[in-house]
């Protein structure tokens, strides 16, 4: 994107040292259980611990075999047995089992069970009743951050969602402050926080104590500026299809960790795992480009390289040996990588053809203007009818009950009735869970204006009905959303075409259609310095938004105002790639240096599995 | 420092309750600007430090934000004396200490609050001596005042072996943190009884019926599994809900049916087809009675079981497998279509896409004229025509079907559309001829085939001095 900086980014901090940190911790760990053991470790530390250690770290330190947690009987046939896991009540359980069977057969192990990033009181209870408290040593791995690029910075607990905002249990809560201590005492002192959120609040809070119970600290600070949000405060971005190419990646194909699998569809060979992040210099120009201006960029790229594998004609012998030991390792390098985002890019194409991409984003588009809402109800209608992906259906259902403040009686009543006989009666605890926290209502009856609405329904005919109720339902109800798009201009004014490939604001990242709330915010309140003027868009945010200031301490001022000008964004719940790449476009555009801290990079898959049972 | 705390116990007064609950003293000046928050003359955050913090503005070059914090646990700070020397190395590593070495003193006179606070840090105390109700749930306010999810459930845990759970109930109906953590807490243990009895008393019986209702899907033995769907049809489910489960119910249990007779007659199949007899012997009872339905059987065979599986896929199935059937039969179409009130436009999208799945073109064609009517009107239907165009495409119709349903298609842009794309070169002759567009028409007779009918018809048209073109 042609860009030019109108204040230079600060550089990012170097975050590697987080890695190293939790290297060094687990060494020790696994030091602290001496000679040979067996490791097991829970699914989903497998990835993250491949970002920062491999099998030989783990082999110099004794790990004899690595297994899988699997809630299986143990094979192993190691006298030391290591366990690497998340704090979960049904591991331990199955821990407990093993320990008991081993006691039962009068076999002697030796077991350290290791809980990253913390252990639950919880836990140790199931080890206590089980009988197995004291035959085993517990400790703790302090795991919480792992660098996935250099402005991301995953906790990979993609749980935190589920447990935060769905069963309302506060486990994470001493967790992200904790991060927000170890990031303070690295790359601090913060000076300035923001926040908005009841468990951003309260994270502050954590953090707050876990200093006062600390040590102090004084130095340069690298980050000098803090906002915190919670996820619940934007539903509606975060539901929304991803168009931006990492976002799209993303929704297509999963990244995880940082990392990709391609399988032969896009390699045209055998699958390939593609670590996806700046490093990845034909990746990093296309990122945070609409996919739209993607194939562009890609073969002007190809002819670009075809060009500079042409130089090798008319060559001396002399030149052809410095191109071969200077340029052809990198020209082949790119080449590779070239050709597997074609491949990619290729794939996405053919998937999205397939599945009437462009009519679901006229939907959702309708949805965000507020437009033509009975069409997008018999949409989604027959979307349900035709049985296309479930998750998808029950994302346009959310994304329709958010942006209009809830469905109409009738209409919540019979897309259940259809969605349940569609995908499964079972799904009525999805619906159960998605009202829990507001995704997906009823609006609420007593509106009078509907009675009367279905009384002229019944005189004209069905379009001109539905025209007509969604005059009257705009009317009856107090829409949050789009009062917060009106106050927030989330939806910009369509004169003339968006120009996507010099887009003129964050909306690029929905084809122009819509500026991501979240982003919005975390503009609008770093602009103003504070929540001050924007009292009516907290009010419909339902509150919880602090500023904390921390004085100013004279020092460097060049320093100081790169520290400010590096903020720390932390998103408790997730937060998408899209979100990341509207942030980077608002970094260059106003000179900050975004540093993304999530509890896991999320979308609107992985945001609406939480709720199923 | 810990002379400096009582002095300071006033000035809490102007620290922020978030969430209304007492809050322990800030040394920052947090600004509330919630708007449940009334108070509007607070003060900027700024000036705050220096005031409250004279030590701190002193010392510029020093400055730092734990700093700013140091001393605030009012009260409890000489027990924390402890702790302050096994932190200096967590400079670099906060969390990578020696295994937490435990301290001498059990004597355990702990305050709720300090008691929290060791426990937040992991370590050990002792709860026995919270032994009043009062004393218990001070605790346990004060673990909700931390924020700590790990120690309000290790609270709870605590409360739930020393209290009646009668009592626990009623204490934690009025806690809505605690209970949320006591119900999660106990879901994850599996006790499903305790939170059953719970919810009960807290008279939710909406949850109670859907966490009941819930158990079915650990039932794996599908017999099982119906009965016990039977059962939770009279749950105190609302509204609609209980009619959805008790469809659940009839489902899984057709299902059952239709699956046994189906294995019954792969049964009689089966071995036929194993142990190649001769042709004419197999020509049994059964076979005969099934008689076309076999034949789907055979060249479409079943990828899977229907149990189980929504009530779309089994109707979708129906149509494929038995859609001949009369309507009295389990596995009739219309049958399920009835005993399960599906909407018109469900049943006709999937039947359609059964029936073009498997190129029964004249039942596609029958779905399009209602029963009722009399003699030959326009085709009707529920779907957008160019929603059907493209289900039949997928089901590779041949251009000759497509073409029917192009032609149905309302709107002219999106037909010629439709029709280039299937190459149903008739209707975009038509629709041209009709929009009077002769240079569309002079340009279409490039894209057709030289010497085809379509060249000839266009040459026609184009011949024809009773139109009046366009242009």
């Amino acid at each position: 994107m042609a860009h030019s900086a109108r204040r230079d980014s600060p550089e990012p901090p170097d975050f590697s040292l987080l890695k190293r940190l939790a290297r060094d911790q687990l060494i020790y760990l696994l030091e602290q259980l001496p000679g040979k053991k067996d490791l097991f470790i829970d699914a989903d530390l497998m990835s993250p611990l491949d970002r920062i250690a491999n099998v030989s770290t783990l082999k110099q330190h004794e790990v004899d075999k690595l297994y899988k947690v699997q809630h299986k009987p143990i094979v192993s046939t190691s006298d030391q047995l290591f366990f690497l896991i998340r704090p979960r009540i049904q591991t331990v359980k199955w821990i407990c089992d093993e320990v008991n069977a081993d006691k039962v057969a009068g076999k002697f192990r030796r077991y350290k069970i290791v809980f990253t990033p913390q252990k639950f009181y919880a836990c140790e209870a199931v080890l206590e009743e089980q009988g197995i408290f004291g035959d085993v040593t517990t400790d703790e791995w302090a795991f919480y951050l792992l660098p996935l690029d250099d402005d991301i910075i995953s906790l990979e607990l993609p749980e935190f969602f589920r447990d935060n905002f769905l069963a309302g249990d506060q486990r994470w809560v001493r967790t992200a402050g904790s991060t927000l201590h170890l990031l303070d005492s690295l790359y601090g002192p913060f000076s300035k926080v923001y926040g908005i959120g009841r468990c951003s609040k309260m994270a502050y809070e954590s953090w707050r104590k876990q200093v006062d119970e600390g040590e102090q600290r004084s130095g340069e600070a690298e980050i000098g500026t803090v906002f915190l949000i919670d996820r619940d405060v934007d539903f509606v971005t975060p539901l929304c299809s991803q168009v931006v190419y990492e976002g799209l990646m993303d929704d297509i194909f999963r990244i995880k960790c940082g990392c990709v699998e391609f399988g032969p569809d896009v390699t045209s060979d055998k699958s390939l795992k593609v670590m996806l992040n700046s490093s990845d210099k034909v990746f990093n120009e296309i990122r945070n480009e609409h996919f739209s201006n993607v194939f562009g960029f890609l073969s002007q790229k190809a002819r670009n390289l075809q060009t500079a594998y042409d130089k090798r004609r008319g060559m001396d012998v002399k030149q052809i040996k410095t191109f071969v030991s200077e340029e052809l390792k990198g020209l082949k390098q790119e080449h590779r990588l070239l050709s597997l985002h074609i491949g990619a890019s290729e794939s996405i194409m053919k998937k999205k053809t397939k599945q009437d991409f462009q009519e679901l984003l006229k939907t959702e588009h309708c949805l965000l203007e507020g437009f033509e809402i009975r069409e997008c109800v018999s949409f989604i209608e027959e979307h349900i009818n035709r049985q296309v992906s479930m998750i998808e259906s029950l994302r346009m259902l959310c994304l329709l009950s958010i942006t209009e403040n809830g469905l109409l009686p009738k209409d919540y009543r019979s897309l259940k009735a259809q969605y349940l006989q569609s995908y499964g009666v079972n799904h009525l605890l999805t619906f159960a869970n998605l009202r829990q926290l507001g995704l997906l209502v009823e609006q609420q009856p007593g509106e009078t204006l509907t009675v009367m609405e279905s009384k002229v329904g019944k005189l004209v005919n069905d379009k001109t009905a539905g025209k007509l109720s969604d005059a009257f339902s705009s009317l009856a109800k107090k829409s949050n959303f789009r009062a917060l798009s009106r106050k927030l201009n989330l939806v910009p004014k369509s004169d003339g075409e968006y120009d996507l490939r010099v887009p003129p604001d964050m909306a690029y990242i929905f084809s122009g259609a819509y500026v991501p709330l979240s982003c919005r915010l975390i503009e609008q309140v770093l602009e103003r310095g504070g929540w001050t003027g924007l009292e009516e868009v907290t009010r419909l945010l339902n509150g919880h938004e602090f500023v904390v200031t921390a004085g100013s301490n004279g020092g460097d001022l060049k320093a100081q105002s790169d520290a400010q000008r590096t903020v720390l964004l932390v998103f408790l719940g997730g937060c998408t790639f899209s979100e990341i790449s509207a942030l980077r476009f608002l970094g260059r555009e106003k000179g900050y240096t975004f540093i993304v801290v999530t509890t896991a990079v999320t979308n609107s898959s992985r945001l609406l599995e939480a709720f199923l049972d | 420092m810990v002379e400096e705390d009582d002095d300071e116990e006033d000035d809490d007064v102007e620290k922020v309750s978030w969430s209304g609950k007492p809050v322990e003293s800030i040394s920052w000046s947090v600004r509330e600007t919630a708007a449940s928050n009334q108070r509007t003359d607070r003060e900027p955050a700024l000036p705050k430090i220096n005031t409250d913090t004279p030590s701190m503005s002193k010392s510029n070059s020093g400055y730092s934000l734990s700093a700013l914090f140091k001393g605030r646990s009012r009260g409890s700070f000489q027990s924390f004396n402890d702790s302050f020397s096994e932190s200096t190395a967590r400079l670099y590593a906060p969390e990578l200490r020696k295994p937490k070495s435990e301290y001498k003193d059990y004597v355990s006179d702990w305050s709720p609050e300090e008691t929290v606070s060791r426990m937040q840090q992991g370590k050990v105390v002792s709860l026995e001596k919270f032994r009043s109700l009062q004393d218990k749930l001070l605790l346990l306010d004060f673990a909700v005042g931390a924020h700590d999810g790990n120690v309000i459930t290790a609270v709870l845990i605590f409360l739930k072996r020393t209290l009646n759970k009668e009592v626990l109930f009623r204490e934690l109906e009025s806690r809505e943190t605690p209970l949320r953590h006591f119900i999660h807490y106990l879901t994850e243990t599996r006790d499903q009884r305790l939170l059953l009895d719970l919810l009960r008393a807290l008279g939710r019986t909406e949850d109670v019926a859907l966490l009941q209702y819930k158990e079915h899907l650990s039932i794996a033995d599908e017999n099982k599994r119906r009965d016990f769907l039977k059962t939770c049809a009279s749950l105190p489910f609302p509204g609609e809900d209980a009619a959805l489960v008790q469809d659940h119910f009839t489902l899984l249990e057709r299902q059952i049916i239709i699956e046994l007779n189906c294995r019954l007659s792969r049964l009689v199949l089966i071995p036929v087809e194993l142990s190649s007899v001769p042709p004419g012997f197999q020509a049994n009872d059964q076979q005969a009675e099934l008689g076309g339905t076999v034949d789907v059987f055979q060249k479409f065979p079943r990828r899977a079981s229907i149990v189980n599986t929504p009530l779309v896929t089994t109707l979708y199935y129906c149509c494929f497998y038995h859609y001949a059937e009369p309507e009295g039969t389990y596995s009739s179409p219309l049958n399920v279509r009835q005993t399960f009130k599906i909407p018109a436009k469900q049943y006709f999208v999937t039947a359609l896409a059964a029936r073009a799945k498997l190129k029964a073109w004249s039942d596609v064609d029958a779905l399009f004229t209602s029963r009722n009517w009399l003699g030959f009107a326009r085709k009707k239907s529920p779907l957008s025509f160019q929603r059907v165009v493209d289900v039949l495409q997928k089901s590779s119709a041949p251009t000759q079907v497509l073409q029917g349903y192009v032609a149905l298609v309302e709107d002219a842009e999106l037909r010629i559309s439709l029709a280039q794309k299937h190459k149903c070169h008739d209707i975009v002759i038509n629709t041209y001829r009709d929009l009077k567009d002769r240079q569309l028409l002079l340009g279409y007779r490039g894209k057709v085939e030289k010497g085809s009918a379509e060249e000839r018809k266009i040459n026609e048209l184009l011949n024809n001095s009773q139109i009046r073109w366009k242009n």
